[in-house]
């Protein structure tokens, strides 16, 4: 069996009671789109193999949503699920929590809130209403929220002195300018002290909604009790987010940035123009780079810069796709009385796949690779598979993405890489140096 | 970023701390035998996607290099993918990377593994290539300056551009003043910058041997078609020289408490991390490193440790405080706690406050009630661990290799409930003295920031 057809097999299907019937040779991952009695959809996947159930979801709007003054309001937000809902303040809560034999979580990024829990099944109907409990109705008790914005402002401050800190200001700023994108993800130490309880609920409130709201569940649980789960844990969620348009952006390129600072290795970043899931050349585009820099050891930086000349411990590209800018970024960390070779030899593989395009052998194998690693990453755990799940619906994406992804990559051709790199990498880039001052 | 020989740092990376206690729970499935030749197997079915995890795993590193040699055992963890006769260097990389496979390798002061997944039709070729480069490996001279600069220039990357990696070396190199586990595994560079050729080929015919690995497979397959697949590859390997056993130096008895202070710019808030030599599973008495990963767990494992709940919740003088311990590793190893102020409360305070934890626990003992919830905790995380095929590769792997049994691993939870109140503070008692500790204080510089 190739892995091909091991992808195949990620069957899409609707009545899972067929199934039963014929046994699988070999393991099988079996995706449902299945929707609750009030309406909420998800995308779930059964597997008894191991007694935990996995459930991942997403609010669309994330930090954008930030007012103007409140940055770091709705990271903040993230911290506070655990600190007291319900009836319950914290230390209860958390006792609680434990005693469910569950483990829940929060993050947020630029473009969503992502929460999950990781429980066992037999104790998953206590799991899940403290899960509940969470999502509907956090109670933001001023103690707890004093004590999680003392925990970032502490964080804000241990990274203040690192170089890094300042790169990455700048590198942002670089590319977004005044967009939302270009703003502090945790807040700062000016805007942190002014959030109250009533902020976060404000954001709560705006963000949590049905309308905005991505699920994936993941394990021992069948289709019925999945549905159940989704109005359990959903269905007292406003109807609709008010959220804040977020205009779309094409970062600022063309720049050359240096921070200066005396290490022992030159950090180097690199922006180009990146592309959207929905465009055409989008598959051409990702088999690009991965020829040029991907996941994969064979790539023509990874060759030339550590294998050929042992500057650097790595060197990768990849496509950055957000929900409002895409990019292409090319990063590595190289001795620093070097890092003038480093960047020329990186600006030749460059320009040589630019203008050459790549060979009928590297896209074959880039085409292999890529099918191939989608299909063991996005498959090696409960996590991984609800993670996979999310990210597809937050792109809107079908539930049969992913078999048809398969003929989608098959299709590109080298003169399809050819004129994408010719596209993406013929722009000049912004490129930031951070490390000593260069050698005259 | 592409990492390839990722290397871990201590054992901690992948096998200590929190992600020791990740033992899988009782598997009837779980199947071991050993080859003619003295490779250990191990099977372990898990078929929820077609998915295999392939790793070898050599009983050698970086505390078994000669005086001088430090980073040998990392830098051959590099060199291993430089070809053999039969597989010139990149094959092995191309036909995993064709079928969307994943490698890497890593390195930590006890062991050297060598690890794959891929579908499992692609198995046999990845027993073929770990086989074929357990004795077959050919150096020669020109791959190994390019490989060397890669490995130093790892050293910059991880180690000496963080001040948080330099002093937890310096730390390592004062707590330990005789055992090889003062050494860092990725080398000092002065040593590094000798390593040659010679170094690397006889490390290599020393250790890497049949009799001197563990396979682990995990994943969609049958343990008869693994025992037959391993037999037609890794079988066909000649058995190596016996080595002795691993008798390292061990430590003196020490009476002294010991500061390491490292101030640096970056730094603006300072932390830092007391640490003492405990024993791990391998050689403590029955029943006490279960009992030091449950006193790691009640005082400082998390929201509900007493770290947490006194230092940061109660009287907000940390914005972070907690506890690790190592157990996984060969021999003896450390049991940590740390501490980072909150606002303008001082270091010296937080300090003062884990101290006097650590002696209330001491004098006092543990509740029933914390120890049954660091038990449940404890457990659960045992079972969460099945969850990834990886985990569970490493856990058998880490405890076989380390002269463990598949038992062990099965009877992990069991050993973990059945510890005692009594047991737990007697640990504390025995082996958290603050006048044999380690302390290593990360500080702003003097004139650094504000």
């Amino acid at each position: 069996m190739s892995i091909l057809s091991a992808l195949r097999r990620l069957a899409i299907v609707a009545i899972p009671a067929l199934l039963l019937a014929t046994l699988p040779v070999r393991a099988e991952v079996q995706f449902q789109q299945i929707t609750s009695p009030q309406g909420i959809k998800a995308w779930l996947v059964e597997d008894y193999a191991v007694p935990i159930v996995t459930i991942r979801f997403a609010f669309e709007g994330g930090t954008t949503q930030d007012p103007a003054g409140k940055e770091g309001v709705t990271n903040l937000l993230t911290y506070l699920f655990d600190e007291g809902a319900g009836d319950f303040d914290s230390d209860a809560f958390q006792i609680a929590l434990d005693a469910a034999g569950a483990e829940m979580s929060f993050a947020a990024d630029l473009d969503a809130v992502y929460g999950s829990m990781r429980m066992l099944a037999d104790n998953k109907d206590e799991a899940l209403d403290l899960l509940k409990l969470a999502i509907e109705a956090p109670r933001f008790d001023q103690n707890p929220v004093d004590r999680m914005r003392a925990q970032v402002l502490s964080a804000i401050a241990m990274s203040a002195q690192n170089p890094a800190t300042a790169a990455e200001k700048l590198w942002t700023e670089t590319l977004f300018g005044d967009h939302p994108y270009a703003r502090p993800v945790d807040g700062t130490a000016e805007t942190l002290p002014g959030i109250t309880p009533a902020d976060l609920r404000a954001q709560h409130k705006a963000l949590f909604a049905r309308d905005n709201l991505h699920v994936a569940i993941v394990g021992a649980i069948d289709a019925e009790a999945a549905a159940a789960t989704l109005d359990l844990l959903f269905g007292a969620l406003p109807a609709e987010a008010s959220l804040v348009p977020v205009a779309d952006i094409a970062p600022v390129l063309g720049q050359d940035l240096q921070v200066e600072y005396p290490l022992p290795q030159t950090s180097i970043y690199m922006a180009y123009p990146g592309i959207t899931h929905t465009d055409p050349q989008y598959f051409a585009a990702a088999l690009m780079n991965e020829i040029l820099g991907g996941g994969s050891v064979l790539s023509r930086l990874t060759d030339e810069v550590r294998e050929k000349r042992g500057l650097t411990y790595g060197v990768s590209s990849s496509l950055l796709n957000q929900q409002h800018a895409n990019a292409l970024v090319v990063g590595t960390a190289t001795r620093a009385d070097r890092a003038a070779e480093t960047l020329e030899v990186i600006k030749s593989v460059i320009a040589r796949l630019a203008a050459e395009g790549p060979t009928e052998a590297e896209l074959a194998s880039a085409k292999k690779y890529t099918i191939g690693s989608a299909a063991l990453q996005e498959m090696s755990s409960s996590q991984a598979i609800a993670g996979t799940l999310i990210g597809l619906q937050l792109w809107d994406l079908d539930i049969d993405y992913l078999p048809r992804r398969e003929e989608l990559i098959n299709a590109v051709t080298v003169e399809d890489v050819k004129a994408v790199a010719a596209r993406l990498l013929g722009v000049k880039p912004t490129i930031m140096l951070l490390g000593p001052k260069a050698a005259p | 970023m592409i990492l390839r020989s990722a290397l871990a740092l201590t054992m901690g990376a992948m096998m200590c701390a929190g992600a020791w206690a990740q033992a899988a729970p009782s598997e009837a499935e779980v199947v071991s035998f050993t080859l003619e030749n003295g490779l250990e197997v191990v099977v372990i079915p898990d078929r929820r996607a077609p998915i295999v995890t392939h790793m070898v795993w050599y009983k050698v590193g970086s505390a078994d290099e000669q005086p001088g040699k430090s980073g040998i055992a990392h830098f051959l963890e590099h060199l291993m993918f430089k070809g053999t006769a039969r597989h010139p260097a990149g094959e092995m990389d191309r036909v995993i990377a064709e079928i969307g496979g994943y490698t890497n390798a890593f390195t930590t002061k006890d062991v050297t593994v060598y690890h794959q997944t891929v579908p499992p039709d692609y198995l046999d070729e990845m027993m073929d290539f770990e086989a074929d480069r357990m004795r077959g490996l050919v150096l020669t001279e020109d791959v190994i300056g390019a490989e060397r600069d890669v490995v130093i220039e790892e050293r910059n990357q991880r180690v000496d551009v963080s001040p948080q990696a330099l002093l937890a070396e310096e730390t390592a190199a004062t707590a330990y003043q005789n055992h090889p586990y003062r050494l860092p595994t990725i080398g000092w560079l002065h040593e590094m910058e000798q390593l040659n050729r010679a170094d690397a080929v006889a490390f290599y015919d020393r250790y890497y041997a049949p009799n001197n690995a563990v396979l682990v497979v995990a994943g969609d397959v049958e343990p008869d078609d693994v025992r037959t697949l391993a037999q037609a590859t890794y079988g066909q390997v000649p058995r190596g020289p016996d080595l002795p056993p691993r008798i390292r130096p061990a430590e003196p008895h020490y009476d002294t408490a010991r500061r390491v202070t490292l101030r640096d710019p970056r730094v603006s808030v300072p932390s830092f991390a007391k640490g003492w030599i405990t024993p791990t599973y391998r050689m403590a008495e029955p029943g006490e490193a279960e009992a030091l990963d449950l006193l790691s767990e009640i005082l400082g494992g998390g929201l509900r440790s007493r770290l947490y709940q006194e230092l940061v919740v109660k009287s907000g003088i940390a914005s972070g405080a907690g506890a690790s311990y190592d157990g996984g590793a060969y021999d003896p190893s450390s049991f940590t706690l740390f501490g980072v102020p909150q606002g303008e409360h001082s270091l010296e305070e937080v300090e003062a406050a884990i101290d006097a934890e650590v002696a209330r626990l001491v004098r006092d003992g543990v509740t029933a009630e914390e120890l049954d919830a660091a038990k449940m905790r404890y457990v659960r995380s045992l079972i969460f661990a099945r969850d990834e095929q990886s985990s569970m590769a490493d856990i058998y792997g880490s405890r076989l290799a380390n002269d463990g049994t598949i038992a062990d691993v099965a009877e992990w939870p069991d050993r973990i409930r059945a510890v005692t109140s009594e047991q737990v503070q007697a640990v504390a008692a025995k082996y958290l003295d603050p006048s044999v500790s380690v302390t290593g204080y990360l500080l702003p510089s003097d004139n650094g920031a504000q």
